[in-house]
């Protein structure tokens, strides 16, 4: 009976303890630039999310031991999904009142989610390599931004990869190429792309579908020792990779003639796989593993050695932490760019919409941040929102990974009509109007 | 004192007869109702009504219809979260197929398919009992899963799989702001609840009661096992199904089969088990429960942190709500294994003799 009454009173003052600690949390932030993080730091895909929010946080706190955007002083704060759609949601829900600038979903099923939400709340999504492909029509969606590359891209110079490696386009014809890929909406999105690829050179697409997360794949693996695909495509994340790698090597099906997507080409993926996944490949949107760069030296200068640093110190310039870090960074010119037209003060999400949409990041701009050699120019406009569609293969060498090939373009003249396709049919479910070359003007 | 039935006599079968026979469980009632049809609109904000209040009344819903199979009729289901994708797709494929569908109406139709499914799929517990019954009621997660996965045709042929709804209407009201979301919702899971509540009181739930609690006893009385089960069954998904369709129109607008994953499907048995078996309120308090407390935690242990100075990790908060959140599991089971209804029916009757316990 004491032990009853005990733990009801203490449930009965956590409560009124909580009510009084959770309002004066609510920071006010009204003379910051405030950014949510949307993370994954623990669930099965922590070991990539993970350097990805590292990379993320350690960028807007290099920004502010910089001295902020144009004075402004950047604030941020976590928040963690484990992967999944309803916990992402209630964080967009539980951030988005306190100013967000701009939301990044790092999950193809968020984004999804927050592509309805994000119009009426006014707050732009940024979806760096990621998210929905039609998207880079930005004349319906207006509020995202699938900037450097959507899966489309990596479907589209995957193959013109292979092409180049058998010799030309010509040669596709009667080739087999496998796409293994998570099945869930991020899994799915490159087959529009790679069966239109598919019925322009006659090469034949088989499609194998791994359940989430992907430790039990040996079915599908079976299924590739039967019909020796010519070619493999990897559209794997986090365990999935390396468990596919695993099994590649134990049905002994040649890893050079492996090519993953972004996601599928980093370190977690490989590490634990080492000498087994020597020769398998996998796309960069832009950048891999940029130690040398200045701006990771930058980091480990003004952040990492003065003890801020989020993550490890060795995980700063791997892949994934490059990623995040890149997309920190255009989320922060996105807003400096709103500043030139607004004033150097807080942007607001519609502001910094506007600077997403005419950001111009050209080569000189990204040599002085300290992105020479890791980035290529980026300018987008109301109509395209992804900025920039170049591609360059990497390959593990059983140690790290070393860039193999030379940039690569999507070609537009195969996506661009997909993506107006594709969004057409949207705006006309949603019955959006698309925005005319006036509109946006403004 | 205040809480005593002392001087209300019942001079008719009909007052005998009523839901609450006590005015002042009435009037509780009426006025929690009131509450929440007026005091929660001025009182909530946005994040509220979104991030909780929402998900919360949505999955109420749902956990009242498994409680009625689980709790009620004492057939385990696995399958719950497989009846919420059904009523959410079916509901999806009458709105866009059919042109100037009634949103009520699609809802509705949407919970039908899923109960013609519940009957398919109860058909195996006229044969197999208890966990057994459980495992098969797996069966038809995994046939969802795969059915919404690979079937291009239930999601429209859309090429991530991903399906979406917007512009919801009923009698020309647009549901768009989060109030009128919430009032939607509040609306139909105040329905249904009335309306499971006097099933479970009339024959058909007395039927149900019976045959989970001696199935051959039941028989012998005149009981049909195959009717009682399979209407159990068809009753419990339907509640699921609309419960399903609330969830992927009204909460999250645009969804996938992940949605309504296994996952999903334990979230809403530990719901019933927690909350309290053959209980209407337990639904709610087990909904509660999974839906409001790991969200309280992973605000509160960061506040907590900062109170004393220390600064918690996003992983290290995310760790500690799921220890903390599944000791108070195993707390509440411990301490109240009929769930946490029963913890409240107690303090009602702590109530009745209070401030004279002896």
């Amino acid at each position: 009976m004491k032990f009853r009454s005990l733990a009801l009173a203490a449930a009965i003052a956590s409560v009124g303890l909580s009510a009084a600690v959770v309002s004066p949390a609510a920071y006010a932030q009204a003379k910051e630039q405030y950014f949510p993080v949307i993370v994954y730091r623990t669930g099965a895909y922590a070991a990539n999310g993970a350097p990805w929010a590292n990379g993320y946080v350690d960028y807007l706190k290099l920004v502010n031991a910089q001295g902020g955007i144009n004075g402004v002083k950047v604030s941020f704060e976590e928040c963690e999904t484990g992967y999944a759609t309803d916990r992402g949601v209630e964080c967009y829900e539980r951030l988005k009142g306190k100013g967000a600038t701009v939301f990044q979903p790092l999950s193809t099923g968020i984004t999804f989610a927050l592509t309805e939400k994000a119009p009426v709340d006014k707050i732009p999504l940024i979806t760096a390599g990621y998210g929905r492909s039609e998207s880079q029509n930005g004349a319906v969606f207006t509020w995202n931004f699938p900037l450097l590359g959507t899966y489309w891209v990596g479907a589209d110079v995957a193959i013109q990869h292979i092409a180049k490696e058998a010799g030309g386009l010509d040669k596709l014809k009667g080739k087999k190429i496998a796409l293994v890929y998570h099945d869930s909406p991020y899994g799915k999105e490159p087959i529009p792309a790679l069966q239109e690829r598919a019925k322009m050179h006659g090469f034949e697409l088989q499609l194998l579908p791994v359940a989430h997360p992907g430790v039990e794949q040996k079915a599908t693996w079976l299924q590739i020792r039967r019909d020796r695909p010519d070619h493999v495509l990897l559209w794997g994340w986090g365990v999935m990779n390396t468990t596919a790698l695993k099994e590649a090597q134990a049905t002994g099906y040649p890893r050079e003639k492996m090519l993953g997507i972004w996601w599928a080409g980093a370190e977690p993926d490989v590490k634990d796989v080492g000498a087994g996944a020597k020769g398998y490949s996998a796309l960069t949107l832009q950048h891999g593993a940029e130690p040398n760069s200045k701006v990771v030296k930058d980091m480990l200068a003004l952040v990492h050695a003065k003890g801020q640093g989020t993550g490890p110190k060795d995980e700063v310039g791997s892949v994934l932490y490059m990623r995040g870090l890149i997309s920190a960074m255009l989320g922060v010119e996105g807003v400096r760019k709103a500043q030139e037209r607004y004033g150097k003060k807080v942007m607001t999400g519609e502001q910094v919409r506007w600077g997403l949409e005419n950001l111009n990041l050209d080569q000189k701009m990204l040599d002085a941040m300290g992105f020479a050699g890791v980035m290529r120019p980026v300018q987008t406009s109301c109509t395209d929102h992804m900025g920039s569609s170049w591609v360059r293969v990497h390959t593990w060498d059983g140690a790290k990974w070393n860039f193999t090939s030379d940039w690569y373009q999507a070609d537009q003249k195969v996506l661009r009509p997909m993506a107006m396709l594709a969004s057409g049919k949207y705006a006309e479910e949603k019955k959006i109007t698309p925005r005319t070359p006036e509109q946006c003007k403004q | 004192m205040i809480y005593r039935e002392n001087g209300q006599f019942k001079t008719t079968y009909a007052a005998d007869q009523q839901i609450f026979t006590i005015a002042q469980d009435k009037v509780f009632v009426l006025g929690v109702i009131a509450f929440a049809f007026i005091g929660i609109p001025l009182l909530a904000d946005e994040y509220m009504f979104r991030a909780i209040l929402i998900p919360f009344l949505i999955l109420s819903l749902a956990a009242l219809g498994v409680n009625l199979l689980v709790g009620y009729c004492g057939q385990i289901t696995l399958g719950a979260g497989a009846f919420m994708a059904i009523g959410a797709y079916a509901a999806y494929n009458f709105m866009i197929r059919i042109d100037g569908m009634p949103l009520i109406f699609g809802l509705l139709l949407g919970g039908l398919a899923s109960a013609g499914m519940g009957i398919l799929f109860g058909i195996p517990s006229l044969r197999v009992r208890g966990l057994y019954l459980a495992v098969a009621t797996l069966a038809a997660q995994f046939f969802c899963d795969w059915a919404f996965l690979r079937l291009g045709w239930f999601t429209n042929y859309s090429s991530s799989g991903s399906v979406s709804i917007s512009n919801l209407s009923v009698f020309g009201w647009g549901i768009d702001s989060p109030l009128e979301k919430y009032l939607f919702c509040l609306c139909f899971i105040v329905v249904f609840a009335f309306v499971a509540k006097n099933l479970t009181r009339a024959s058909i739930g007395r039927q149900w009661m019976a045959i989970r609690d001696m199935d051959v006893a039941a028989e012998v009385i005149g009981i049909r096992p195959m009717w009682a089960k399979l209407s159990a069954f068809a009753v419990s998904s339907f509640f699921v199904g609309v419960a399903g369709a609330l969830w992927g129109f009204v909460h999250l607008g645009s969804w996938e089969p992940a949605a309504f994953s296994v996952d999903r499907s334990f979230q809403l048995l530990f719901m019933v088990i927690i909350g309290g078996m053959g209980s209407i309120l337990g639904s709610f308090f087990g909904a509660a429960f999974i839906v409001v407390l790991p969200i309280f935690l992973n605000q509160f242990l960061p506040a907590l942190g900062h109170l004393f100075g220390i600064e918690i990790s996003t992983a290290g908060v995310s760790h500690a709500e799921f220890i903390i959140f599944g000791s108070l599991i195993v707390f509440f089971l411990i301490v109240e294994p009929h769930g946490l209804a029963r913890l409240w029916s107690i303090a009602k009757e702590k109530l009745r003799l209070w401030p004279f316990p002896h």
